[in-house]
């Protein structure tokens, strides 16, 4: 029964993590970048949901202003940041990233203070199902990423943005000579990877109520992990890798011989697969031409 | 030792279900300049990837000198004596001229020096260096080169690419030279110079060449023999105009 | 060539002003002497140059992107920090004590780089970068969870100090040698091969370059000098804490090479000395509630160094306000071999002229009509 309960929250981090992958595995596949801000998103998303909570006590117009809130933010944030860089080292780019997330660090830090903030949203409580007591917001977790994947699925498969999406992530140069607005398109995956980590932010804050300035850093890298394992810039390879990382963390973390390792568990089950399979788990093989 | 410098068995590759190539069974004497030919995607390139160990044969196999080297990694087969340019052009684009010439003197034996020499700077490592500096300017300076040696590479005009190419395919001191394409953008002034120069590099170096071009003129001026590809299968081989002027070659090439 | 004229006086430049450099601090620490908080600031400066440098040897020099550089550190603080505890009975905290850490420390370290050099052989850029970082993770989780009595767990190593007002020199000793083994290398064979892998790998193998001999050497060289910093650090502290060499480090050291310039070596050891100097000026002014500022000064200073260096939008600004050019505009090149001034023009030269063009000179009207000859030399 135990071993159900804990699968039950692996999944529910994992649903976590597979969120923010998301966010991750579609800049990085359109826009070739590694968002290391991404995780800061989840941050932001936070605080904007504490002040909004703070202020009109309705957790609606909290959760809808901190999407938007972030929405724009990620937009800004490529426009001003990574827009200049664009045919720049991929290295430079990546720093310039790096520095975008130091930035909303101490932005937040200066604003908010070092002291963690309590916020609590969404108390749904506990219910027992057939013997297990689980926690509302975990089956609420899980439902909302599995929604999120499909519709993400659907969005690309079958819309003009998704498959100009598709087209940027092949070869951007084509992709402009066909006369879709590569920029557009950019921004627009940096719109809905940033929405993504704001609703992130929603489920980690019912998972873990305290908030500070890097409360997104580890996540950060984790859901970047989970997005590599799947094989990155694939949106069904970032929820698998997600709930996989999830399941792997709640189960080590409920066996107390191993606890403390978690995280280097974690990272070395990332190195074996990428040994095993250099691309991820779903990930396409490309054979560099010679 | 074979009489053969060069010598496929039945080489062949498929991906997935796609035959690159099949059965192709290609005999190369020493000294011998030979044309591979065929339009695009008769699998020139292909076989070369396959001769260079970057692509490993699914049928057949090769021998340089006698000697088998299918399976071998792309350093081992390069260390036994194939060396090759590239369709497009691959210098090591951030390093002087001269350097690129070195890093394919490297590996020779005579220039062996081991991690601990170099970073202790022992005597020999500067021996070493000035032979390899010497070398690589007599390198240069058959191609004209001499010149340009501590430019960047990428800022040379495209014809002292492609040559500074062979410079440093020729450097691995190889038996057998693979060129892939080396009259590919020029114009018709730097090719009756390339042709010289190709000439100039057989009859110095004692060198084998096989090359891939689709400039007949080219072909018909440089080439012994020739083999004609057609969608992976071997259509003609032999002496260069009669190939050239085979009836199906010229199907092959115009259509109808 | 006489032997004086081919002594490259640019290439030990970087050696002569760290040795005057640490030659001036020496004498002055034995005449007036140093504040101990100079002191401390030295050693960290020597820490951050001895990183860069060998971090700058995978990410500029082999053209890997490597964010597990603190990890290797670690293995190195941690490893000889224990052994010069051990050693600390024996012999005491002199010279003898702290080489013999500093060369467990670092063959420790360069262990783990031929560790972590292999997954290096099969993966390349974002992918290798997650998994460095992801090794970096691990080695700062086990140290984490050991017993007390090993390595102290999760409160850390205490470690003997080396005598304060002498490790620096050691300090600017392990710099030059740093500085030496990595030139050396780059300017052998053995660097030329891996800048040859950086710039185009599937060249170098069909040159024949044994790529995996070659990456695997750059990681270890690298990682084999990340230990000894992390020796150097836990002699430098009194304590070696794990949390310290999270992958945070890994950027900042990243941060000083990339800003110092990818690959060059006299960018990283100004760059990570400057960095560090300005990073414990702030911390030093801004005390209290301004503290918080440092990292937003830090972060803001980065973003814009990095737009104006890299963006290609800039290029023309960047180029006509070239500090290097206008100083090379000065100091003339007087070297007949070397034909620098054709960079430029070899540059400009189209390699395929563009069709409008061609089609665009006969028709042009103005042209024709006022210069008519010059249209027939064209043909």
């Amino acid at each position: 029964m135990d071993f159900i309960t804990t699968l039950i929250n692996g999944l529910s981090i994992g649903g976590i993590y597979a969120m923010i992958a998301l966010g991750y595995t579609m800049v990085y596949g359109i826009a070739k970048m590694l968002n290391f801000a991404h995780g800061d998103i989840i941050m932001v998303g936070g605080y904007t949901i504490y002040v909004f909570l703070n202020m009109t006590g309705h957790p609606a117009i909290a959760i809808i202003t901190a999407i938007i809130f972030c929405l724009i933010l990620g937009v800004t944030i490529e426009k001003v940041a990574y827009k200049p860089l664009r045919g720049a080292s991929p290295l430079a780019v990546l720093i310039t990233a790096i520095g975008v997330s130091y930035l909303l660090q101490s932005l937040a830090q200066i604003i908010f203070g070092s002291a963690p903030k309590m916020v609590t949203i969404f108390n749904f409580g506990t219910k027992n199902i057939g013997g297990l007591r689980i926690q509302i917001s975990t089956i609420v977790t899980l439902i909302a990423t599995i929604i999120v994947m499909i519709a993400l699925s659907l969005f690309v498969k079958f819309t003009k943005m998704g498959r100009a999406m598709i087209a940027t992530s092949e070869d951007k140069d084509a992709t402009q000579l066909m006369g879709i607005n590569v920029n557009g398109v950019i921004t627009v995956t940096f719109a809905i990877g940033s929405s993504l980590a704001a609703i992130a932010g929603l489920f980690y804050l019912m998972k873990s109520p305290s908030l500070t300035n890097t409360l997104g850093s580890m996540p950060g890298i984790k859901a970047f992990t989970a997005a590599v394992i799947g094989g990155i810039g694939s949106i069904p390879g970032a929820m698998l890798g997600g709930f996989l990382l999830g399941i792997v963390e709640c189960i080590s973390y409920s066996i107390p011989v191993i606890a403390p390792y978690t995280d280097a568990i974690e990272f070395l089950i990332l190195i074996v697969i990428l040994l095993v399979r250099p691309t991820g788990i779903l990930g396409k093989k490309r054979r560099e031409k010679v | 030792m074979s009489q053969y410098v060069l010598e496929t068995n039945n080489l062949g590759i498929s991906f997935g279900g796609l035959k690159a190539a099949q059965d192709v069974n290609i005999k190369i004497k020493k000294n011998q300049i030979y044309g591979l030919v065929g339009p695009n995607g008769a699998g020139k390139t292909t076989i070369f990837n396959m001769l260079t160990g970057v692509y490993q044969p699914t049928t057949g196999t090769f021998y340089l000198c006698g000697e088998e080297l299918k399976g071998k990694s792309q350093e081992t087969i390069n260390h036994k004596g194939i060396a090759r340019t590239f369709q497009n052009i691959r210098l090591f684009n951030n390093m002087s001229v001269i350097r690129n010439v070195m890093v394919g003197l490297s590996n020779l034996p005579e220039y062996k020096c081991g991690f601990f020499t170099s970073i202790l700077r022992l005597p020999k490592h500067f021996k070493v260096e000035k032979q390899m500096r010497k070398k690589a300017k007599e390198i240069l300076e058959i191609f004209d080169l001499l010149e340009e040696r501590n430019n960047l590479s990428c800022n040379l005009p495209y014809g002292k690419q492609r040559k500074l190419e062979i410079a440093r395919a020729l450097a691995t001191n190889p038996k057998l030279l693979l060129l892939d394409e080396p009259a590919a953008g020029m114009n018709p002034n730097e090719t009756e110079d390339l042709m010289k120069t190709i000439r100039l590099i057989r009859d110095k170096f004692d060198m084998t060449i096989l090359l891939i071009e689709h400039d007949m003129k080219f072909v018909s001026g440089l080439c012994d023999e020739i083999t004609v590809l057609n969608f992976g299968t071997v259509l003609v081989q032999g002496e260069t105009n009669k190939a050239l002027n085979d009836p199906e070659v010229i199907r092959a090439y115009i259509g109808g | 060539m006489s032997k004086l004229k081919g002594f490259k006086w640019k290439y030990y430049i970087n050696y002569a002003v760290v040795f005057v450099v640490g030659l001036i601090l020496t004498l002055m620490s034995f005449t007036v002497g140093l504040e101990q908080s100079t002191i401390y600031l030295l050693e960290k400066m020597l820490i951050a140059i001895i990183l860069a440098v060998s971090l700058n040897l995978v990410v500029g020099f082999l053209g890997e992107l490597s964010l597990g550089h603190a990890g290797f550190m670690c293995v190195g603080a941690y490893l000889g920090g224990k052994i010069s505890l051990i050693l600390a009975d024996k012999l005491g905290t002199g010279p003898l004590s702290l080489i013999i850490s500093l060369t467990v420390g670092g063959l420790c370290a360069a262990i783990c780089g031929v560790i972590i050099g292999l997954p290096a052989l099969r993966l390349k850029g974002d992918y290798l970068a997650i998994v460095t970082l992801g090794f970096g993770e691990i080695v700062k989780s086990i140290f984490q969870n050991t017993s007390k009595e090993s390595f102290g767990g999760a409160l850390g190593l205490d470690t003997p100090r080396y005598d304060k007002y002498t490790l620096f020199i050691f300090g600017f000793a392990l710099v030059l040698l740093t500085l030496a083994v990595v030139q050396n290398l780059m300017r052998s064979k053995h660097g030329r091969a891996i800048t040859s892998i950086r710039d185009n790998e599937i060249a170098a193998r069909a040159t024949g370059i044994n790529v995996t001999k070659y990456k695997l050497m750059a990681f270890t060289v690298s990682a084999f000098f990340a230990g000894i910093a992390g020796v150097l650090y836990s002699f430098s502290n009194f304590k070696v804490n794990s949390y310290t060499f999270g992958y945070n480090y890994s950027i900042e050291i990243l941060v000083m090479v990339v800003l110092g310039g990818i690959g060059s070596i006299n960018g990283s050891i100004i760059s990570a000395a400057l960095i560090t100097f300005l990073n414990t000026k702030l911390a030093t002014i801004l005390t209290g509630d301004k503290a918080v500022l440092q990292n937003l000064f830090y972060a803001v200073i980065l973003i814009i160094i990095v737009i104006y260096n890299n963006s290609p939008a800039l290029k023309g600004f960047r180029e006509k306000y070239d500090l290097k050019k206008m100083f090379s505009r000065v100091v003339k090149h007087n070297d007949p071999s070397v034909i620098r001034d054709d960079q430029g023009k070899w540059a400009r030269i189209p390699t395929k002229i563009p069709m409008d063009e061609i089609l665009s000179t006969d028709v042009q009207p103005n042209q024709s009509t006022l210069k008519p000859d010059k249209s027939k030399e064209d043909k």
